[in-house]
């Protein structure tokens, strides 16, 4: 670890619990390394998780720390933003916690557009639980509750956020450490909703019941199947087939939800 | 309804009273028929319900056969109706006090909106619960101040009919 | 109950909660639209924008109550209302507010159950639920008012004691009392008395953000004041890192329920009436205490030696009050809008002692006086 990041963790707390191989450090890391790039003051930022391994996260990052409950990070989150505006708020939550218990709450952060920071450790499983199926698990892949291969159709958490009114929406992978920094910087200079999906690879309970079970291998998958935005144009439909785009996939300006809230104030005073 | 007997509890307050106003909705929180009932007391009110009205007001026929046919021989109730609607009296007792407060509300003011007002100021008029000062000026607040002169016309001419009333049947009115 | 009071007003019961919280420093409000608790929310939305406060409404209960113990965490006072279907989606969040020590008031306007049941007719059937709602053997602190002006008073206290000994306080309202106007007389602003939760006075070096003062409760610091901490739901020791050792899990769980049961004296709100002497006693709460009020009058009357105890804390139960109550009494009888649950905590309180009945109504309706009185044995 660089000396200079060495402050934003509770070193006493480590180790941490997840498994050798697991993605999650490198997207902590390029979370840390975004904050400390853009400067927020430690007291100001708010790290606020749900449950699950990536959760856990919340725990070892020495900022305001809230691990709340399974699916409602974001809605704790929204209490703690409205309620002190000047707080950085970054939201932590798996792709369970976001896309299937908490999916609600997303689509409703993203309609108010308020200003969160939303982190998904999009690993594709149900870590915590010992590998059952996500919201995420692509189409035919296994888990311990689809055994046979997922029936359903997997969402694309992206094109949900953008659909619900997301200001920010942006793909990253653990692989490209630098890009996903980039991105985790570009969110925070955003306001509004923002929401970054770092796609990341877990081996022990997505990898060993779909192969290769190897971080090495799943880390090389995603190199070879993120496609970035900006070279999207190079790509035929049919070689975008089970490839998935990377980089800044939606961004614009809208009314965040606290300045919009404290300018309905600012009126009310004025008609006094 | 509700907001009749809401005038009137707020009356009761600026009457000094001591004042319950509870309600009961039909099936549904809104549009569903509605009760709304009003203790009016100098004393502490304990059970917020009313359990023998001194007078019970019905503004539709279906309003009439519920409640009017809960009062029993015997018991004093008053029942003022509005007989520009309620027309068949012959599923309740009590002693019935008809009035058409739809048709004063449409003739002589022009809008049937204004009936429950024409009603309000005939019940006080007829109870004395409280003076009609105190209902004018709680009514006031309530209203809308483009509709204020429409609804104090129905509130006053609903005391002035009521009053007419008082006076064939002998009822001292002060 | 104060000498100084303002101009008597006409309030409804859910007017009163609003009002009162806002009164009693309640910053922010986030929740969801249901009957009989609608207008907690909808006088929110218009009030606390004027005082610089925050009124959202959610996607749901559960973001409602998680938004409100976000809120809380920042230094905010936060309240919720809702109603059965709502309080039951709210359960596992009132856990978490219990766990991690949070402040704030959930209200819950009771209407017939379960399900959606009767949406706008009174009932007092969660009484236990909001004993035992949420998973866990946990402590919780619950009042009942039974008029407009307890509805002001007890919401007062609600804030007061969630702030005091950090813990959600649930405030059951139902149907007419949430629903009925009443001529109230409020006290003056300045005459309340309102609590704040307690700050760390040490450096930021030193707070153990989890360890007690001699009354059980940690002092608490808000959110981005410079006290950097963690915050969990799992079982943790006084730094707030989850731990599973089990003295640390026993410590925690016995401290939650110690800083409550300690402040019993202080929580424990009840009123007598007629109890010194009375031979049977009527024990209710909510708005089944305004008929049985009446029926203990006219049982009086009629030479029956009969006394009431008002229940204006549920939770944790009266125990002191009650035995001191029933005393004298060959029989207890308990009138409430559900089948027995209080009654069920009345039996085990006196075990044995006096023989317990239960008046129970369940039709949508409250009981009228008259069928306390019957159940006194007067005549009607
Ligand atoms: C209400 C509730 N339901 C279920 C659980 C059990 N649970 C804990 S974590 C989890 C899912 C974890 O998966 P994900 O959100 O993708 O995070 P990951 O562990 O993969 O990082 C579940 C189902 C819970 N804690 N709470």
């Amino acid at each position: 670890m660089k000396p200079e990041l060495r402050q934003y963790f509770r070193l006493n707390r480590l180790p941490h619990i997840w498994c050798p191989g697991c993605g999650n450090g490198i997207v902590v890391g390029a979370l840390v390394r975004a904050i400390h790039d853009q400067g927020l003051n430690q007291d100001e930022v708010v790290i606020v998780s749900g449950i699950g391994c990536s959760s856990r996260a919340s725990g070892y990052l020495d900022f305001n720390t809230v691990h709340t409950v399974h699916g409602r990070a974001l809605a704790f989150a929204t209490g703690i933003k409205l309620a002190n505006p000047k707080l950085t708020v970054f939201v932590l939550m798996g792709d369970g916690d976001a896309a299937a218990i908490g999916g609600n709450h997303l689509i409703h952060a993203a309609r108010r557009n308020i200003d969160l920071k939303a982190i998904v450790f999009n690993n594709s499983i149900y870590g915590m639980t010992g590998g059952q199926v996500s919201p995420l698990t692509p189409q035919g892949k296994r888990a311990t509750t689809a055994p046979y291969g997922v029936v359903a159709n997997a969402f694309d958490l992206t094109e949900l956020a953008k659909g619900a009114g997301a200001t920010f929406v942006a793909r990253g992978t653990a692989y490209h450490v630098v890009q996903l920094t980039d991105l985790l910087k570009q969110g925070i200079r955003h306001k509004g909703f923002s929401l970054v999906e770092a796609v990341t690879q877990c081996p022990v309970a997505y990898g060993r019941q779909n192969k290769p079970a190897d971080p090495d291998k799943m880390l090389r998958w995603q190199k070879e199947n993120a496609v970035n935005i900006r070279n999207r144009h190079k790509y035929s439909q049919e070689e975008l087939e089970g490839k998935f785009l990377t980089g800044v996939l939606c961004k614009k300006d809208a009314t965040e939800f606290t300045e919009g809230y404290q300018h309905l104030r600012d009126l009310l005073d004025s008609h006094e | 309804m509700v907001l009749a007997g809401l005038i009137l509890a707020e009356g009761a307050v600026l009457a000094g009273k001591n004042v319950v106003q509870t309600q009961t909705y039909g099936p549904e929180a809104r549009g569903g028929a509605t009760k709304a009932e009003v203790i009016v007391s100098e004393g502490e009110i304990d059970y917020p319900k009313v359990s023998k009205p001194d007078l019970l007001l019905a503004m539709s026929q279906a309003a009439f056969d519920k409640y009017a046919s809960l009062i029993e021989p015997g018991d004093n109730t008053m029942v003022l109706i509005d007989s520009t609607i309620v027309t068949d009296l012959s599923k309740g007792l009590g002693n019935i006090i008809a009035l058409p407060m739809t048709k004063i509300a449409v003739d002589d003011v022009g809008k049937a909106v204004v009936a429950n007002m024409v009603a309000l100021g005939a019940l006080v008029t007829l109870t004395k619960v409280i003076p009609q000062k105190c209902l004018e000026e709680a009514a006031l607040a309530r209203i809308p101040k483009s509709s204020k002169d429409l609804n104090l016309k129905a509130l006053r001419l609903g005391c002035e009919v009521a009053q007419k009333i008082c006076g064939e049947c002998g009822i001292a009115v002060s | 109950m104060n000498t100084h009071s303002r101009q008597p007003r006409l309030m409804q019961g859910n007017e009163a909660v609003a009002e009162a919280a806002i009164a009693a420093g309640v910053k922010f409000y986030a929740g969801y639209p249901i009957s009989p608790s609608s207008e907690i929310a909808e006088i929110c939305a218009e009030k606390l924008p004027l005082v610089g406060g925050t009124c959202v409404q959610m996607e749901d209960e559960i973001s409602g109550i998680a938004a409100c113990l976000g809120a809380s965490l920042t230094g905010e006072k936060a309240m919720t209302a809702t109603s059965g279907p709502g309080f039951s989606l709210m359960q596992e969040n009132i856990g978490y507010g219990v766990m991690a020590e949070i402040p704030c008031v959930v209200v819950n306007v009771q209407r017939g159950g379960p399900s959606i049941g009767l949406p706008t007719s009174p009932a007092q059937g969660d009484v236990m639920q909001a004993r035992w709602g949420t998973h866990g053997d946990h402590p919780v602190i619950t009042l009942c008012p039974s008029s407009v002006l307890e509805a002001y008073s007890l919401t007062i206290k609600a804030v007061n004691f969630s702030e005091k000994y950090r813990n959600p306080v649930i405030l059951l309202l139902d149907e007419v009392v949430g629903h009925m106007r009443e001529k109230v007389e409020l006290p003056e602003e300045g005459t309340l008395e309102i609590v704040r939760r307690k700050l760390p006075e040490c450096d930021p070096e030193d707070y153990q953000p989890f360890k007690a003062d001699d009354d059980g409760v940690p002092p608490m610091a808000p959110l981005g004041s410079g006290y950097r901490y963690h915050i969990t739901g799992l079982y943790h020791d006084e730094t707030g890192f989850p731990s599973s050792r089990p003295q640390v899990v026993e410590d925690l769980i016995r401290r939650l329920h110690r800083k409550i049961e300690d402040a019993k004296q202080e929580i424990c709100l009840t009123k007598e009436y007629r109890t010194d002497d009375c031979e049977i006693l009527v024990v209710s709460y909510g708005i089944s205490n305004r008929s049985a009020y009446r029926a203990v009058k006219d049982a009086r009357e009629q030479g029956i030696k009969a006394g009431l105890l008002t229940l204006h804390t549920l939770w944790p139960f009266p125990e002191e009050a009650l035995k001191e109550a029933a005393s004298h009494a060959s029989k207890v009888i308990v009138a409430e809008l559900n089948l027995g649950q209080m009654k069920q905590e009345v039996e085990r309180i006196l075990a044995g002692q006096v023989r317990v009945e239960g008046l129970n109504k369940v039709n949508g309706e409250i009981f009228t006086p008259n069928e306390i009185l019957a159940g006194l044995g007067g005549t009607i």
